[in-house]
């Protein structure tokens, strides 16, 4: 495994290009929490012109439906969903100028190429380790959509959060990397 | 004849929701230790470690394993001298639910209706129920929270005869394929053969929320338990998608007997939390 590199979010442009495929991170400072419903809404109200809830620029979305916080906690469980879900909203994202993304599973063409475009990166966390990576979550804000209840867009403070680096700015594939020495069918 | 109260049920089921969503099973536990001493890539070997890690924390501060609660799949099987008092079975199931969901702080992830207007029921039901009526005057309730990464990813196909096993292993590749690492891996993947289109994806979903330490009672089937585990674990996928040789930790074949033309299969992917919960009433 490769050395673990420490990145704070939000983060440039000048850091997605360092972050190269298979790389693992830690991330501390501040990402946003968006899924499905979000993606919609934010989607749409781009269509229509009118303005967002808040600015994406160097942003990292966080593809997250935590369970709801017990009393003294800042989170529940929070492991990233299926990223593909995105897919069609991504591309409008990664031009809206967020830096990154933080999910699970493959992404689909449309997407890597809005990348390479846009400079922007694509990491993974372990699908289904909620309570581990809820560990790492120290704060949660509800930013937009309350009543998204799960899905709603909300600021995650983190620290040490981690995840690896799936797909780089360059497009880069660690899936394709990680599985082609033990693949035999 | 036996009497069962309406209002046990409900506690009952609340409490399994808990536990299938907080506690990982230790067959499954048994599992990951296995598959984490197996594992050849060094980075599918720490994510097994951490899947052991988070089922510690979910364990000890009694907290999801996954966010994804799931839609909760409920196995009845009804002794046929049992009496249930104080309302409907299916209403103390889904009162089951949604208290367990509710004071568990697990998420309620199901919606009203699948296309129009998609508003979150708030309390998680209904749930998803399959009752058999069985011998005796008992009342086993299972409780198997399924969550949609993983359940996205299941495939149905209507085979023929003349596809035969090959017929068969090759969807179940396909299915893996395709699973990829958006369903979660090292997972358990349920297996139906036989029956008609409906009958193949429950014997799937049965087999999906079988044991990660059981197997077929048959030995042709328990084989091919053992054929199809191997297949999986050479595509390549590995732990998270990321690499390596533990793609799944088990596979459950269920079979029934099916129509001289046909040979329906179905694949049922579970993630690695493989949730599953009984009781016995």
């Amino acid at each position: 495994m490769s050395e673990v590199k420490k990145i704070t979010a939000p983060f440039d442009k000048s850091v997605v290009k360092t972050l190269k495929a298979g790389d693992n991170v830690l991330i501390s400072g501040t990402i946003i929490a968006a899924r499905d419903a979000a993606h919609k809404i934010l989607t749409e109200t781009l269509a229509k012109g009118e303005k967002l809830p808040l600015d994406f620029t160097n942003q990292i979305i966080y593809y997250v439906g935590p369970t709801p916080a017990k009393p003294g906690d800042a989170i529940g469980a929070a492991g990233p969903t299926t990223s593909g879900r995105m897919d069609k909203y991504t591309p409008t994202m990664i031009e809206l100028g967020i830096s990154g993304m933080v999910g699970k599973g493959y992404r689909s063409q449309e997407v890597v190429d809005a990348m390479k475009k846009h400079c922007a990166v694509y990491m993974v966390a372990i699908g289904g380790a909620g309570a581990l990576i809820s560990q790492s979550i120290k704060k949660y804000e509800v930013l937009a959509y309350p009543e998204l209840g799960p899905e709603a867009v909300a600021k995650l403070t983190v620290v040490d959060f981690p995840a690896i680096v799936a797909i780089d700015c360059e497009g880069n594939n660690f899936y394709e990397v990680g599985q082609a020495p033990f693949k035999k069918i | 004849m036996k009497v069962i109260q309406y209002s046990q049920i409900v506690e009952e089921v609340a409490k399994l929701c808990k536990t299938a969503c907080c506690i990982v099973t230790p067959d499954m536990k048994a599992a990951f230790k296995k598959a984490r001493e197996n594992e050849v890539s060094p980075l599918g070997k720490d994510i097994i470690g951490k899947l052991l890690e988070n089922a510690q924390i979910a364990e000890t501060r009694q907290m999801a394993i996954c966010q994804d609660t799931g839609m909760a799949v409920v196995f009845l099987d009804v002794g046929q001298d049992a009496r249930i008092e104080g309302g409907y079975i299916e209403d103390a199931i889904n009162e089951g639910v949604a208290k367990g969901y509710t004071e568990s702080y697990l998420r309620k992830s199901v919606v009203n209706d699948p296309i129009f207007e998609r508003k979150n029921t708030g309390n998680n039901t209904p749930a998803i129920i399959n009752t058999r009526i069985v011998p005796g005057d008992k009342l086993k309730i299972k409780i198997a929270p399924k969550g949609f990464g993983s359940e996205n990813k299941s495939i149905l196909k209507m085979l023929v005869p003349a596809d035969g096993l090959e017929g068969v292993k090759k969807v179940f590749l396909e299915a893996v394929k395709y699973a990829g690492p958006n369903a979660c891996p090292p997972m358990v993947i349920g297996v139906g053969i036989g029956g008609t289109m409906d009958k193949v994806a429950l014997l799937a979903k049965i087999a999906a929320a079988r044991s990660a330490d059981s197997k077929n009672v048959d030995p042709r089937y328990a084989k091919l338990e053992e054929e199809l585990l191997e297949l999986a674990n050479s595509t390549g996928v590995g732990p998270q998608g990321l690499g390596g040789i533990s793609t799944a930790v088990k596979v459950n074949v269920e079979w029934f007997p099916t129509h001289i033309a046909g040979l329906p299969v179905a694949i049922n992917i579970n993630c690695h939390a493989a949730r599953h919960a009984d009781v016995i009433l």
